[in-house]
């Protein structure tokens, strides 16, 4: 498959992306697809990148082979990217400071952010602190409450969290807000995304710059058995850890596996399936999949991870899904908790709940795989966010 | 593009020009605060002379709007409404002989599910005038132009302060009816003070293009609709009504739109033909 020539000039993968945005937008685009198309190519930028993901972020990130996970299956060799042990407890970092160094070459003096669980957030946070940028997130009201650990942290590292009282008050309508602003102040503002959604250059933009994730993979897994994997494993959500692990695996026999949460059923209605359940839509400025109802209104995703509750999903993911390329599966959040605490007692690893459903795709995978293959799953962040909402599952 | 492309409409907005008047351009969302009263409100503007409605089709995820018309957007879904409402409510107006140029003002994303030919067959049949998507910029809007053009409905574009004067040229020569100036950076809502390089940005357009140049976001009084109507072909009023329409009985609603209507009439001076 020739992944190079995604996307188009204009920011097509097939027949999704684009830029589906105000007027007002189209010129920051432009400047930004330009300033990003020239500073890719840049010694000087890749060097700066390089250096920030290695003495900050702490990559390379290892890639764990997970003896006691691999013994409970019984089937193909299970190793752990471990993307948890990045600086902040996720990948979202390795996005956020690339895209904040951009921003500083850019001119730019502020950033704003969209969250929703906060991850992104507190990575925008942190990379403001390093390259000394004004930061404002907006944070839907009702993710606000579920995160208030989170909502602080961005509190101390100096960005103004904005609540977000519009429509279903989640990271979709954060996501909106955060537009808005950017709209408003595009002179001297950087929208800094934190997924491999929105409008063109956004989707390739941030692929490219979590694509480390599966470049490391790549070279640790040669080092370490001599061959690439049979099967990559990610879960799904905007789609940026996913992307970043399968990028460089895109042109290679290798089976690769996306994992999107199925909430309580995707029967029920209750789920962020989008890549299974979604049809063509526009919004956040793409064209992707997007769930919806007849009348062409958003619905809500349901999730009890709050990273993976995005009613749409990247335009790649869905290019990757016509296709054919990729396989995408989904998990429920009971099978997500039980892999939450599977791996947590076989490997002393706790990892997000996003993560967990990935890993609980495995419950079903691994009786299909033969011992002498290999499965590399992106563990893309720790759980200790998720404390409150384990017990809080686990005590029902 | 064919000449033909929402002739009329065109027509209409131009011998108003003509005749020294200015355009006033007045925005309802679709359902707010009911469907019946969408619909007297379109009649009472149609009585009060005004040139174009843009009727707004409540939308989930309004991006390019500020507070004010995101709140009358999610109004109107809580009680139901359909984009689909627009045919029959504009229908049922031209067969009452409501003669007023009616714009369908939609986010994209109900149009693309209704599915693009099926929407405009569907508001060309119901006697809509034109269709602007404020999140559909013209580079990915070929198939819905070629389809409004087809059926002699004027597909509106927006200029931003950013858009550059290359940029420009091509979205003029792909409108018609008239452009859409958006007055500053920023989504919809009221503001106390216009942008200083509004008028100079005015000019720039008006040097490029015969379509009328109507300003909008943040039109809130008569004394702005004064000055913008000093370089613009007129104003398109949006947030302003909504909010009127929230707090006000209906006699200071009517009050209020004459007010702002009076500055875009003809006071005695001649004809410019």
């Amino acid at each position: 498959m020739k992944t190079k020539q995604v996307p188009d000039s204009k920011g097509h993968f097939g027949p999704f992306g684009g830029r589906y945005v105000p007027e007002t937008l189209i010129e920051a685009l432009d400047q930004l697809t330009q300033a990003y198309l020239e500073i890719r190519k840049s010694p000087q930028f890749k060097k700066e990148v390089a250096t920030y993901f290695s003495s900050y972020i702490g990559r390379p990130t290892p890639l764990y082979l997970a003896k006691n996970l691999t013994r409970h299956y019984g089937r193909a060799r299970i190793y752990l990217k471990r993307e948890d042990l990045c600086h902040t407890g996720a990948h979202k970092i390795n996005n956020t400071i690339a895209q904040a160094l951009l921003a500083v070459h850019l001119g730019k003096k502020r950033v704003v952010a969209e969250t929703g669980a906060g991850q992104h957030g507190v990575a925008s946070a942190t990379a403001a602190r390093v390259f000394n940028l004004k930061c404002r997130v907006y944070m839907g009201e009702e993710d606000i409450r579920r995160q208030a650990l989170n909502v602080y942290k961005m509190k101390i590292l100096g960005a103004e969290v904005c609540p977000v009282s519009s429509g279903s008050k989640t990271l979709k309508d954060a996501t909106n807000e955060a537009i808005r602003d950017w709209v408003t102040n595009v002179t001297d503002t950087h929208y800094l995304l934190g997924s491999v959604v929105g409008p063109h250059p956004y989707p390739m933009i941030v692929r490219d710059f979590q694509s480390v994730i599966g470049r490391e993979t790549k070279r640790q897994i040669l080092k370490a058995e001599g061959r690439l994997p049979h099967a990559l494993v990610a879960c799904v959500g905007g789609g940026s850890n996913s992307i970043g692990f399968f990028h460089d695996f895109l042109a290679e026999r290798v089976k690769i596996i996306g994992v999107e949460a199925a909430g309580k059923g995707l029967s029920t209605g209750l789920h962020a399936a989008t890549l299974e359940k979604g049809r063509p839509g526009v919004l956040h400025g793409m064209k992707s999949l997007v769930l919806q109802d007849d009348a062409g209104q958003v619905q809500i995703a349901h999730s009890v991870s709050a990273g993976l509750d995005y009613p749409s999903v990247g335009p790649e993911h869905a290019w990757l899904k016509q296709t054919g390329r990729v396989e995408y599966v989904s998990a429920q959040d009971d099978e997500a908790i039980r892999a939450f605490h599977l791996v947590t007692r076989l490997e002393g690893i706790m990892p997000a709940i996003e993560s967990a459903h990935a890993l609980a795709f495995l419950a079903r995978f691994m009786p299909r795989t033969k011992p002498d293959e290999i499965v590399a799953v992106c563990l893309s962040g720790r759980g200790d966010k998720d404390i409150d909402i384990i017990r809080e599952w686990d005590s029902k | 593009m064919s000449p033909r492309a929402g002739q009329t409409f065109q027509k209409k907005l131009e011998k108003k020009i003509k005749q020294n008047n200015k355009i006033f351009c007045a925005f309802l969302t679709l359902g707010y605060k009911s469907l019946s009263q969408t619909k007297s409100l379109i009649r009472l503007l149609n009585t009060l002379g005004t040139d174009v409605v843009e009727l707004g089709i409540p939308f989930s995820d309004p991006l390019a709007d500020g507070p004010v018309i995101q709140a009358s957007s999610e109004y109107a879904l809580k009680k139901g409404i359909r984009p689909q409402d627009a045919f029959g409510l504009v229908k049922k107006l031209r067969q009452e002989g409501v003669g007023v140029p009616i714009i369908f003002f939609s986010y994209f994303n109900p149009i693309l599910r209704m599915g693009i030919s099926n929407t405009v067959r569907k508001l060309k049949d119901a006697g809509f005038d034109g269709v602007l998507c404020p999140d559909l910029p013209p580079d990915e809007g070929e198939t819905l132009e070629q389809e409004l053009v087809r059926n002699g409905l004027c597909p509106i574009h927006l200029i931003a302060p950013t858009t550059s004067r290359e940029r420009m040229k091509k979205i003029l020569a792909m409108s018609r009816g008239f452009i859409y100036y958006v007055s500053r950076r920023g989504v919809t809502g009221v503001r106390e003070s216009l942008d200083e390089e509004l008028a100079e940005k005015v000019k720039q357009i008006k040097r490029f293009t015969s379509l009328p140049v109507l300003v909008g976001f943040g039109v809130s009084g008569p004394s702005q609709v004064r000055e913008i109507n000093r370089t613009a072909d007129g104003v398109i009023v949006g947030s302003a009504i909504i909010e009127a329409i929230q707090t006000c009985t209906s006699g200071a609603l009517r009050r209020f739109l004459e007010r702002m209507i009076e500055p875009c009439r003809n006071k005695g001076k001649k004809d410019k033909s």
